[in-house]
C-alpha cells in the first residue's frame, strides 16, 4: 500500500495531475512490428504506464533518448489509471493476453500478485541484467526467475530532520533507539515538537513508517524473518524485534514527543513543519525530498536523513524502498526489440536520461550509474548508507504478505487507542486475511 | 371494491365492462413486468446470491467455499466487530434525537411565533445539500484548533474538545452532524402530523382543565404517533445503513474507533476481500432487518391502540 | 400571548443563526477567499471578494473535470429518475387496481426494497456479468432499482385517490391499457409525481455511495465523487474547496426553490400515510 501511494505523493510534489495521453490508449498492439529477431527495420514498441506525472515524465525522458539513438524504433506510451484500480487493469490485461510490449509497475508484494511465473518473461539470463543490483533483484525474483529492470531511485524510510534545530541544540544523530529518545526530550524542552506524526485527511499513510521502516533492524536481530514470516511460522506480535516498531509508536504517543495536532496534520503540513522548523524530525520515506525542494527551496538545506535507529550502535542501517520495473510480458510479438529497449534502460545512459527529465532523490539500483555533485543534504546522507552497504529491504519487498489495514493499526497505536502489543496481534489478524486471499501455503 | 353509491348509469356501464374481458386487460400485468426485470436482476439477485459469496473466499478470479470462516473473522477481529456496535449507537442517537428535535421543532414552527416561514426553510434546508459536502464542511468546522466551533467555545472560556480526532468522541460528533443535517426532514414530517391534528381535540382538552404541557403529552404526542413513527423508521433505516458521512469525516478513524458496517464493507471490498465484504453485508442485512421490523411492527400496533 | 410570540421567535431566530445559518455562510465566505486567507478556516469577511476567480479556476481544475462531472450527473439524475417515475407508475397502478396472490409478494418486495442494505460486491459481480459495469447506463439501472420501492409506495398510495370510474369511462371510449395509463392515469397522477421527481432528484444528484462502488474512475466521475477526490487535492486550498460546495449545492437548491409547497405537502401526506 505504502508504494502505491508514493506514486500519489510523486505527483503532489509537482502539483499537477496529468490525465494527458489518453489519446494513446486505442494504439496498443504496434501495427507496424517485424518478425525479425535482430530488430532491423523499423519496430513500435508499446509501453503501458500509470498515469502520474512523475511516471510519464520519466518514461518520456527514457523514450526520447532511445529513440534518438534507435530512430528505427518508435515508442508509444500507453497511459493507465493509478492505484488500485490500475492494479485491476494490469491482472486483467494480463490474464485476457492484452497487454502491450511492456509495462510498468511496482516491484515487490503487488508484483508477487501478477503471479510473474506464469505471466512474465524471465529476465535471469540477459547479459543487461549484471548491472542491476542485487537487491532489486531480490524485489522482482519470483522462484527462479526475475522479471524486471527497475526505473527511478532507491529510496530510504527513516527520519526526515531539521538540522538547523539539530545544531542549535548541539544534538547528534541517533545511533540507538534511546539516544533518539533522548533528542526527541531535548527538542521537547527547547519548545519545538520533537516528532511530527500526520495522520489528518488523506495522510494516513505516513503513521506506517515506525513499522515498515524499521525493518533492517527486525533483520539485524533476526536473520531470515521475511520467509519465516511468509511461511507463517513468525509474526509481528511473538517477535519482540518485529512489534518494537509498534511499541516504538506506543512510546511516541505516550512520552507526548508528537505535535499536539497529530490528529488533523496532514502530509504536506508535516513538511512545511520539518522545513521550517517548527517540528524537528518526520519519519518519511525519502522521495519526499522533492516535495521539500519544489515548495519549500529555501529550506531545502537544512533537511537532512537518518535511518530508523535500532538497539545496537554497531549495527546502524537503513531500511530501503525499491523503485518500480519495467517488466515484458509472456507471448508479446517484439520480445526482442522489447529487451533491446530494457538493455538501455539498465545501462548508464538510461540513467542519465532519467535524471535529466526528473532530477534524483536516490541512487540507482544500476551499476556505474552517477549521480549529480550537487545532491540535497538529505540526499546525501541516504547516499551514505548505500556507499556503506548498511541497507536492506523493506517486507514488502521480501515477502507478498502485507495486510491492507496497516495504517488504520499505526494510527490507532499513534493516538493512543491501542498498545503496540495490540497493534502487532491486530496486524497479525490482517495479514492472516492477506495470505489466505492469496492462497499462500501455510496459511 | 369502492362501495360509494353512485348514479345508476354509471353502474350499467361499469357491470358491462366488467363483464367484458377488458376489465383484466385494463390492467396488465406486463405493466409490472421492466420493473421485476430491474429490480431482481440489480437487486433481490446480487442479495440472494451474497448469502452464498459470503460463505466463500473471494478475489478477482478465484472462488474457494470455506464455509462461516468470514462471519468468524468479522466477529473475532476487534477491528470489525467494533463497527457493529457503533453502527447500533449510531442509529440509537441520530433516530432518538430527532424524533424529540422534530417533534419540537415541529410544534415551535407550528405555533404562532414570529420569522416561521424563514425558520421553516433554514430548518430544512441541510437536508437539500449533499451529505459529501456537509461532511466537508463540519470536518473543518470542527477542527480542534482552528475551527470556528471551538474557536466559538474558547471566546466564552470553554476549551473545546477534539471532535473528530479524539477517538471516544469521532463517532458522536459525526452523528451530532447527521442530526444536524437530517433533522429537517423529521421536523417536516411532524409539522404535517400537526398541522392534521384536529384542532377540537386539542380545545376538548383544553375545556376540561389540561393545562398546555399536559394537554400536549395527553393528547398532542399520542395523535402524533404516525408521524413519529415514520421519523423513527426513516431514521433507523438511514442510521444503520450509515456510509458517505462517516466516509467523508473520518475514513472510520482514527484507527477503527468510528467505523460502522458500511464503511467496513467498503473497505474490505477495496482490500479485494470480497468473501468478508459480501459477510458484512450479510451481516448489515440481518441487523437492519431483524431491528427495523420488529420496531415497525410493534409502532404500528401501538398506532392501531391509540 | 403575544410577547410570548416574539419571546419564542427571537429565540429560535437567534439559534437558527447560530446552528444553521453560519454553517452556510462559513461556505460563502470561504468560498469568496483567496487561498491563503481561506486555509486560516476563519469566519471573516474576505479581504478580498474573489469569488468569480475561485469558479473559474474550479471550472478549469483537471481538464474540465467540473464540467464534465456535471453533465455526468445530470444525465444521472434526469434518466434514473424518469425511469424510477414511470416504471414506479405503471407499478403502483397496476398493483392498486388489480389485487391477486402478487399482493403481499409485492408487499413484501417493496419492503424489502425500502430497508435492505444492497449487497455491492454481488452486485458488481452481475453488472460485470451484464457489461454494464463502470458504465453510466448501469449506475442509471442501479439507482431505479434501489430507487423504486420508495416510489411506488408513494404512487400507489395515490392512485387509489383516483376514482375507478375514469378508467372505465375511458375504456368505454375504447382506450387500450396504453393509452389508458399514459393519456387518462399518469397526468392525473401529477402532483405525486412532482414529488418523487424533486426527492429523487435531490437523493441521486447527491449520491455519494453508489457512484462510488458502481461508476468507479475518473472519466465518468459525478459531482459528488469529484467533490470527495477534491477534498485530498484541494486540502491546502480551502477556497477552491467551497467553491466545489457552493457550486453543487445550486441545482438542488433550485429544485426546493421551485417546489417548495409540493415537497412539503406531497412528501409528509406520502410519508405518512405510506
Amino acid at each position: 500500500m505504502l508504494s502505491r501511494k508514493i506514486r500519489a505523493r510523486r505527483l503532489g510534489a509537482v502539483g499537477t495531475v496529468a490525465i494527458a495521453g489518453l489519446a494513446l490508449a486505442g494504439c496498443s498492439g504496434g501495427g507496424g512490428a517485424t518478425d525479425d529477431e535482430s530488430a532491423s527495420g523499423p519496430v513500435e514498441l508499446t509501453i503501458l504506464i500509470d498515469s502520474t506525472e512523475a511516471t510519464v515524465s520519466t518514461m518520456q525522458g527514457l523514450v526520447d533518448a532511445y529513440t534518438a539513438e534507435n530512430p528505427d524504433v518508435t515508442i508509444e506510451l500507453e497511459n493507465r489509471p493509478q492505484g488500485s484500480e490500475g492494479d485491476n487493469v494490469v491482472k486483467t490485461r494480463l490474464q485476457t493476453g492484452d497487454m502491450p510490449d511492456l509495462f510498468w509497475y511496482n516491484s515487490g508484494s503487488l508484483l508477487q500478485a501478477l503471479a510473474p511465473e506464469q505471466t512474465l518473461v524471465d529476465l535471469s539470463g540477459e547479459s543487461f541484467m549484471d548491472a542491476v543490483t542485487d537487491t532489486f533483484k531480490a524485489g522482482v525474483t519470483a522462484g527462479e526467475g526475475v522479471y524486471g529492470v527497475p526505473v527511478g531511485n532507491a529510496m530510504g524510510g527513516g527520519v526526515l530532520y531539521n538540522k538547523k534545530v539539530y545544531e542549535q541544540l548541539g544534538l547528534e544523530v541517533p545511533t540507538t533507539w534511546a539516544d533518539f529518545i533522548s533528542n526527541s526530550e531535548a527538542i521537547k524542552a527547547a519548545g519545538i515538537d520533537p516528532i511530527i506524526q500526520s495522520y489528518g485527511a488523506d495522510s494516513t499513510w505516513t503513521s506506517q513508517l515506525f513499522v515498515l521502516g524499521d525493518y533492517y533492524n527486525v533483520e539485524a536481530a533476526d536473520p531470515g524473518w521475511a520467509e519465516k514470516f511468509t511461511a507463517n511460522e513468525a509474526h509481528f506480535a511473538d517477535t519482540p524485534s518485529a512489534q518494537l516498531g509498534f511499541d516504538h509508536l506506543q512510546e511516541g504517543f505516550e512520552k507526548g514527543l508528537y505535535n499536539a495536532d497529530f490528529g488533523t496534520t496532514t502530509y504536506a503540513d508535516a513538511l512545511e513543519k520539518l522545513a521550517t522548523g517548527t517540528g524537528a524530525q518526520y519519519p518519511m520515506l525519502t522521495f519526499a525530498v522533492s516535495e521539500i525542494q519544489a515548495n519549500f527551496p529555501d529550506n531545502l538545506q537544512d533537511v537532512g536523513f537518518f535511518a530508523i535507529p535500532g538497539e545496537d550502535a554497531s549495527d546502524v542501517g537503513m531500511t530501503t524502498w525499491l523503485s518500480a520495473a519495467l517488466y515484458i510480458p509472456q507471448g508479446g510479438e517484439n520480445e526482442a526489440a522489447a529487451k533491446e529497449f530494457l538493455a538501455f534502460v539498465a545501462s548508464p545512459e538510461g540513467c542519465d536520461a532519467q535524471t535529466e527529465a526528473v532530477g534524483v532523490t536516490g541512487p540507482y539500483f544500476i551499476d556505474g550509474c552517477d549521480l549529480p555533485a550537487d545532491l540535497p543534504p538529505a540526499v546525501q546522507d541516504l547516499q551514505a548508507y548505500f556507499d556503506s552497504g548498511k541497507t536492506f529491504p523493506a517486507l514488502e519487498f521480501l515477502s507478498p504478505v502485507k495486510g491492507p489495514s496497516l495504517e488504520q493499526i499505526t494510527v490507532a497505536v499513534g493516538s493512543g487507542i491501542n498498545t503496540g502489543a495490540e497493534g502487532a496481534a491486530l496486524y497479525d489478524d490482517d495479514v492472516l486475511k492477506q495470505a489466505q486471499q492469496l492462497g499462500l501455503e501455510g496459511w | 371494491m369502492t362501495t360509494i353509491t353512485r348514479p345508476r348509469a354509471t353502474t350499467r356501464r361499469r357491470q358491462r365492462a366488467r363483464t367484458s374481458t377488458h376489465h383484466q386487460a385494463a390492467y396488465p400485468l406486463w405493466f409490472l413486468l421492466p420493473a421485476i426485470v430491474i429490480f431482481t436482476v440489480l437487486f433481490l439477485v446480487p442479495t440472494m446470491s451474497s448469502f452464498y459469496f459470503s460463505l466463500t473466499r473471494w478475489s478477482l478470479f478465484d472462488i474457494e467455499f470455506i464455509g462461516f470462516e468470514n462471519f468468524v473473522t468479522f466477529f473475532t477481529e476487534p477491528s470489525l466487530s467494533r463497527s457493529l456496535t457503533n453502527t447500533l449507537v449510531y442509529a440509537v442517537l441520530t433516530s432518538g434525537a430527532k424524533v424529540v428535535l422534530g417533534m419540537g421543532l415541529g410544534v415551535l414552527l407550528t405555533s404562532q411565533i414570529i420569522g416561521r416561514g424563514y425558520l421553516r426553510n433554514v430548518v430544512f434546508f441541510p437536508v437539500l445539500v449533499s451529505v459529501v459536502g456537509v461532511g466537508i464542511t463540519f470536518s473543518v468546522l470542527m477542527n480542534p484548533t482552528e475551527g470556528l466551533i471551538n474557536q466559538a467555545l474558547a471566546l466564552v472560556g470553554i476549551s473545546g474538545p477534539a471532535w473528530l480526532t479524539d477517538p471516544t468522541l469521532a463517532l458522536i460528533s459525526v452523528a451530532l452532524v447527521d442530526i444536524w443535517k437530517g433533522v429537517g426532514l423529521a421536523t417536516l414530517i411532524y409539522i404535517a402530523g400537526i398541522v392534521s391534528i384536529p384542532q377540537e381535540y386539542v380545545e376538548a382538552a383544553r375545556v376540561d382543565g389540561a393545562g398546555g404541557v399536559k394537554a400536549f403529552w395527553y393528547v398532542t404526542v399520542p395523535l402524533l404517533w404516525p408521524a413519529t413513527s415514520t421519523v423513527i423508521i426513516l431514521s433507523l433505516i438511514g442510521g444503520l445503513r450509515t456510509f458517505d458521512l462517516i466516509w467523508t469525516m473520518t475514513h472510520g478513524g482514527p484507527g477503527f474507533s468510528s467505523d460502522v458496517l458500511a464503511s467496513v464493507v467498503f473497505k474490505q471490498y477495496q482490500a479485494g476481500f470480497y468473501g468478508i465484504s459480501t459477510a458484512g453485508n450479510v451481516v448489515l442485512f440481518v441487523v437492519v432487518t431483524a431491528i427495523v421490523l420488529p420496531v415497525s411492527r410493534f409502532l404500528s400496533r401501538k398506532e392501531a391502540e391509540l | 400571548m403575544k410577547t410570548r410570540r416574539y419571546v419564542a421567535g427571537g429565540i429560535a431566530i437567534l439559534a437558527s443563526l447560530v446552528v444553521f445559518v453560519v454553517p452556510f455562510v462559513f461556505i460563502l465566505l470561504t468560498a469568496g477567499k483567496g487561498r491563503a486567507e481561506a486555509n486560516q478556516l476563519e469566519f471573516t469577511w474576505p479581504t478580498d471578494w474573489q469569488l468569480w476567480e475561485n469558479v473559474v479556476e474550479v471550472w478549469n481544475t483537471r481538464d474540465g473535470m467540473f464540467l464534465t462531472a456535471m453533465i455526468n450527473s445530470v444525465i444521472l439524475t434526469v434518466a434514473s429518475v424518469s425511469g424510477m417515475v414511470v416504471l414506479g407508475a405503471m407499478v403502483g397502478y397496476v398493483l392498486q387496481r388489480r389485487k391477486g396472490w402478487w399482493t403481499p409478494v409485492a408487499n413484501v418486495l417493496i419492503l424489502a426494497g425500502l430497508i435492505i442494505p444492497p449487497a455491492v460486491v454481488p452486485t458488481i459481480w452481475v453488472m460485470q456479468g451484464l457489461g454494464i459495469y463502470k458504465t453510466l447506463p448501469g449506475l442509471v439501472m442501479i439507482e431505479i432499482a434501489f430507487g423504486l420501492a420508495f416510489t411506488v409506495l408513494l404512487i400507489r398510495a395515490f392512485v387509489a385517490n383516483i376514482p375507478r370510474e375514469l378508467d372505465e369511462a375511458a375504456l368505454i371510449d375504447g382506450a387500450g391499457p396504453l393509452r389508458l395509463f399514459f393519456q387518462v392515469v399518469f397526468p392525473l397522477l401529477r402532483s405525486v409525481i412532482i414529488t418523487v421527481v424533486v426527492v429523487q432528484s435531490v437523493f441521486v444528484f447527491n449520491d455519494f455511495q453508489n457512484p462510488l462502488y458502481f461508476l468507479p474512475g475518473n472519466e465518468n466521475a459525478t459531482v459528488q465523487l469529484t467533490l470527495f477526490n477534491f477534498q485530498s487535492q484541494f486540502n491546502q486550498m480551502r477556497n477552491l474547496l467551497f467553491t466545489d460546495i457552493l457550486l453543487i449545492t445550486i441545482p438542488p437548491l433550485l429544485m426546493y426553490m421551485f417546489f417548495n409547497r409540493r415537497i412539503v405537502a406531497g412528501l409528509t401526506s406520502g410519508a405518512i400515510k405510506g
